[in-house]
């Protein structure tokens, strides 16, 4: 099971009780919201839980994995996302499955 | 951009709803996404991307100040995989 955007409109209804509507656009504007900062090349801090960066990349020798065949990977703009204080505190305290 | 100028831009485009709904609602959305995290839960939004943990080994630190050899338990760190929509319109943007 994952947390999905269905899972969140469901809990804004029943939690804030935002109809359904309302609930449905709130959180499909906020992923919006975020992808439209970034897009204009804005980074945004969201405290407690972590920031969204941009890194521009340039471009770098790579090669076609089937093939061998050697073909530049382009210079590119990437977002990576850091997690804040307060949410690594709280995932590192997950026990889960060790990995081998 | 701060999480109260993201949370004012949101109320912006959202003009049937009160500031302090879109305020709410942000708090419970990160608080959601942080729990499903902490539960070891991933989270999946499709166009935008998906948040796992990636699990790091046992390992032997060392005290930077003294040198000292500390003993560094297994953990799990928050990841974020960019969907394809993000990292398309992130790329096309920078590039013109």
């Amino acid at each position: 099971m994952a947390l999905t955007k269905a899972e969140m409109v469901e809990q804004l209804h029943e939690e804030l009780g935002l109809n359904k509507r309302e609930a449905k656009d709130l959180v499909e504007s906020f992923f919006e919201e975020l992808r439209g900062a970034l897009e204009r090349g804005e980074e945004v801090k969201l405290s407690g839980f972590g920031n969204f960066q941009l890194r521009d990349k340039n471009e770098r020798p790579g090669r076609n994995p089937k093939t061998g065949e050697e073909i530049p990977v382009t210079a590119r703009r990437v977002v990576t996302f850091r997690a804040g204080q307060k949410l690594k505190t709280m995932v590192e305290a997950y026990v889960g499955p060790e990995p081998a | 951009m701060t999480k109260s100028e993201f949370i004012n831009l949101l109320a912006s485009r959202q003009e049937h709803l009160p500031l302090r709904d879109v305020e709410a609602s942000v708090k419970l959305m990160l608080d959601m996404m942080g729990d499903a995290l902490s539960g070891g839960e991933r989270i999946e939004i499709r166009g935008f991307g998906s948040f796992s943990l990636h699990y790091r080994r046992p390992r032997t630190g060392r005290n930077p100040k003294t040198g000292e050899p500390v003993t560094l338990e297994g953990k799990y760190v928050p990841h974020f995989k960019p969907g394809k929509e993000l990292r398309e319109r992130v790329n096309e943007h920078a590039a013109s």
